[in-house]
């Protein structure tokens, strides 16, 4: 809208990225004009989930936050690989499960699904539904995320 | 050879593509120079239009173009569609029908632009007498259409008739013995209405459709359950050839049938063609709320009973909302309306059922296509009646439930539709004959069951096509579309085990109508059995030349690896084979008067849910702790899969039973967003919830398979209501059941009750 930019610097998945952004530009439509589509607007209003990236570690909604705060910040989405490649315990528990249907609110269930494991390594049913809470999947894939959760839970504590 | 691929839970194909966030969705599509246009809406529920004025939208800078019906019209002379009525224009013409109707369209290249310009657009407006309820449009003087002209595109729907002056889009009549008699000779007779609200699918990827105009050719990127559809209705409304039109979709992010037909698509063509550049067209989560919905419907059941406890007569009225254009709520009136006496053993019925136009944003297919309406009414009816006997309810259903080669109320005889075993399993499961712990203080528990029918969508095609290549790896080119429920998984497994492969060997290639052939549509559970039969009939197409050539080259096809066989016939790693396949299953139509059809559906889901809940007589909030699906879906050709989409369809259901509910003030809706729409979260999940097919099978399906994906709505809601009575002692005959609906009815069964807010 507005002719208004700034340039902003920050890491994108452990890459030094600068961007120049609108002052009205979110965090999904800065990553998706950088070719990241992981992190989706689905209700506008962080209610749901499908925007999820973690912003300094941190979860946040994407479509609530503008992307010119992002300078200086480290921020990690869906894309981002882990070290040894491949997919990380939580991914693999995810598809062991079929923790998934129509895959749209995926990235942020296991955006927060790593972030609970990194607080709690081992999490009663009763922490995994509170800390998902947040995060609608219409399909209804529930049961099998709460049981991915539990199987990437003891996938971690088999690799440490 | 290969362990057998059928009855694997195979992972899903696409799992990697989905964990890792890189699966295609048109959602994040983006083509170069492509403009996103921003839908201006009707304020007003029904209205004549007096004039738009753009001007406005036009001065914002940015806006590259403006386009009203005036500008579509040039480029589409009769721009209505509709897979029943051509009744839906792509932009309004002289009036509205109901409040978010597309008025304009602004392009620009910043989607803030078109979106900040399209609410500087100005109507003026010259209000007309509108009707919201369902019954009362029966004979209301505000008429939501003034001429209908249907579509004929369906065979199914082929009687529908234009007419004038009427809120009726379609009628359908049911008449089987005699009803006014048996209920004169009935011991008992009941008589209940049922309400049902309107809800919708909500999608986490709302609607969303990108149009891209080329030479002489137009393709569209489009979040569709219907590629086929989608092809031939814009063809039709630019009167060009099929293949001028192509149409590619790739993952659907949801679309429990709101998905269908034409959506955006249309909007997006023509804006397209205009402009000559590409279009897209994302609706936000508030404009799903305008654009596709679920009947809420009105239904009156009456049953007659003889001294036995047998329903001897029943009589089924039942008025669907179909708000503003019919979309394809005719088939649901008609389809979904012959199985609305429910799955019982009845000499005598009579159905009414009537599609209706009404001032509110249009209504469709939603996982279940009507039948948990119905089942809402007729289950809950089965256990007021049981009550009012004195019989158990499980005992009452026994005594009725259509067995194994009894007709239907069309007079189709059942046929590998196993409600009784569904039945019996469900009781065993809830151990039903054993007691159960009522509560105590304010929180009481209480328990319900219900069982539901549906018959499938008929008669429709499927085109498959296997595709191997000279390496021996497969290529599987089908138009179904996975939106969520595995197809790509299920149609690998059928045609991998007709070729002796892993599935995982086999690539399935996403609906593009320039490659992959026709298919009716990805709706009503139809797949598994039509797609899954034409996958099938291809890959043993492609097996048989397989063999064939084998035996022209000499070798042997047991010992011979296929490259080697390709090697053999070519000189290299080179060539295809091919194999195709097609399904139609046989069909009757029913008769326009009686409603009677020697052969309804090609097969019978069946479903049943059991739930135990606690209600807290303080607050009537209900919470439920368990909840059991029970249902016959033939053989599971992936049980993983099946009992996610068992889970899964139930759990959408309960937040339409519980607290959906579409709120709407003079045909404005008031609540459209996740913050006043509430769907279910982890936290609404009962504690434990358990699924399980019954062992069955169905001798059409492809190795004994059949559809699933809607069977886990049927019984939730009515579950949910005779579980509350069976706790408290009220009963609640109108959806949602929500604690305010408890907590009223409580106050009345008290002599207590709460003034109207």
């Amino acid at each position: 809208m507005s002719a208004e930019t700034r340039t902003i610097a920050f890491t994108l998945n452990g890459e030094p990225v600068s961007a120049q952004v609108a002052a009205h530009e979110n965090v999904v439509e800065l990553l998706q004009r950088l070719g990241l589509n992981g992190a989706r607007e689905s209700c506008g209003q962080g209610l749901c989930g499908c925007c999820t990236v973690l912003i300094d570690g941190l979860a946040v909604s994407g479509c609530l936050y503008f992307a010119a705060l992002l300078d200086g910040t480290a921020v990690e989405t869906i894309e981002r690989e882990p070290p040894e490649g491949g997919l990380d315990e939580v991914q693999q528990a995810f598809a062991e499960c079929g923790a998934f249907q129509c895959g749209f609110c995926t990235p942020g269930f296991v955006l927060m699904s790593r972030q609970l494991l990194d607080r709690q390594p081992d999490p009663s049913e009763d922490d995994i539904r509170h800390y998902l809470s947040g995060n609608l999947c219409r399909c209804a894939t529930y049961p099998e995320v709460i049981r991915a959760v539990k199987l990437a839970a003891q996938k971690r504590k088999g690799r440490s | 050879m290969h362990a057998a691929q059928i009855g694997r839970s195979v992972p899903r194909r696409e799992a990697h593509a989905k964990l890792t966030g890189r699966a295609p969705y048109v959602h994040n599509l983006v083509l170069p120079g492509m403009l996103y246009g921003k839908i201006a809406r009707s304020s007003r529920a029904h209205a004549r239009i007096r004039g738009i004025d753009t001007s406005a939208a036009r001065a914002v800078p940015g806006v590259f173009r403006v386009l009203t019906a005036a500008d579509v019209l040039k480029v589409i002379p009769d721009p209505h569609y509709g897979p029943a009525f051509h009744d839906q224009p792509i932009l309004a013409i002289d009036k509205v029908r109901h409040a978010g109707e597309p008025l304009a369209l602004v392009l620009a290249s910043d989607p803030h632009v078109a979106e900040a310009a399209a609410r500087a657009i100005e109507v003026d407006y010259e209000d007309l007498p509108a009707v919201y309820d369902e019954v009362e449009a029966m004979d209301s003087p505000a008429i939501v259409h003034e001429v209908l002209r249907p579509a004929g595109t369906f065979p199914d729907l082929k009687h529908l008739a234009g007419k004038r002056d009427t809120n009726v889009a379609l009628d359908f009549h049911l008449r089987r013995g005699d009803t006014a008699q048996a209920f004169a000779g009935a011991a008992h007779v009941f008589e209940h209405t049922f309400r049902t609200q309107q809800v919708l699918h909500v999608p986490l990827e709302p609607f969303v459709s990108v149009a891209e105009p080329g030479d002489e050719r137009l393709t569209l990127h489009t979040a569709s359950q219907s590629p086929s559809f989608v092809r031939i209705e814009i063809a039709r409304l630019l009167g060009w050839p099929e293949n001028r039109v192509r149409v590619q979709v790739p993952f659907l992010g949801g679309g429990f049938g709101a998905k269908l037909y034409i959506k955006l698509e249309a909007l997006v063509a023509a804006a397209a063609l205009i402009v000559r550049r590409p279009v897209k067209v994302a609706l936000t989560m508030e404009e799903q709320f305008y654009t596709l919905t679920k009947h809420a419907a009105t239904l009156r059941i009456k049953s007659g009973i003889d001294g036995e406890g047998r329903i001897i007569a029943r009589e089924c009225e039942v008025w669907w909302n179909g708000g503003a254009y019919a979309d394809i709520g005719p088939r649901v009136t008609q389809k979904s309306g012959f199985t609305a006496p429910g799955p019982y053993d009845i000499e005598h019925v009579s159905i009414d059922s009537y599609a209706l136009y009404t001032n509110l944003p249009p209504a469709g297919a939603l996982r279940g296509f009507g039948i948990p309406q119905l089942v809402w009414a007729y289950e809950s009816h089965a256990d007021m009646v049981a009550r009012a006997l004195g019989i158990d309810p499980l005992e009452f259903r026994r005594k009725n439930i259509l067995r194994e080669g009894r007709p239907q109320a069309t007079g189709t005889l059942m046929r590998d539709a196993a409600l009784e075993p569904v039945l019996e399993r469900l009781a065993q499961r809830m151990r039903w004959d054993e007691p159960f712990e009522r509560g105590s203080g304010t929180v009481k528990r209480g328990r319900g069951m219900a069982i539901g029918f549906k018959a499938s969508i008929s008669p429709t095609t499927s085109v498959a096509i296997v595709n191997v290549s000279a390496d021996g790896s497969c290529h599987l080119l089908c138009s179904t579309v996975d939106m969520g429920q595995g197809s790509d998984t299920a149609m690998a497994q059928i045609a991998a085990e007709v070729l002796g492969m892993a599935a995982e060997r086999i690539t399935v290639v996403h609906p593009d109508t320039d490659v992959t052939p026709y298919d009716m549509a990805t709706l009503g559970s139809r797949s598994t059995y039509h797609m899954g039969n034409a996958v099938k009939r291809a890959a043993e197409d492609a097996r048989d030349k397989l063999l064939a050539l084998a035996a022209e080259l000499g070798l042997a096809p047991e010992t011979t690896p296929l490259p080697e066989l390709f090697r053999r016939r070519y000189g290299m790693q080179a060539g295809n084979v091919i194999g195709m396949g097609s399904f139609v299953p046989s069909y009757a139509p029913t008769d326009h008067a009686t409603g009677q059809s020697s052969n309804v559906t090609p097969f019978w889901m069946v479903g049943a849910a059991g739930v135990e809940v606690e209600v807290d007589t303080e607050t009537g909030a209900v919470k439920v702790t368990r909840l059991i699906n029970v249902a016959d879906l033939g053989k599971a050709l992936n049980p993983a899969i099946v009992d996610t989409q068992l889970s899964g369809a139930a759990i959408m259901q309960l937040g339409f039973t519980l607290y959906e509910q579409m709120q709407f003030r003079d045909g404005q809706v008031t609540n459209p967003s996740l913050a006043d729409y509430k769907i279910p979260g982890m936290l609404d999940l009962p504690a434990v919830i358990e699924n399980e097919a019954v062992a069955a099978d169905e001798h059409g399906g492809p190795f004994g398979a059949k559809g699933v994906g809607e069977t886990g709505t049927f019984g939730v809601s009515p579950a949910i209501a005779n579980a509350i009575e069976d706790a408290v002692g009220v009963r609640l005959t109108r959806l949602p059941l929500t604690a305010e609906a408890v907590y009223r009815a409580l106050r009345q069964q008290r002599g207590e009750p709460l003034e109207d807010a």
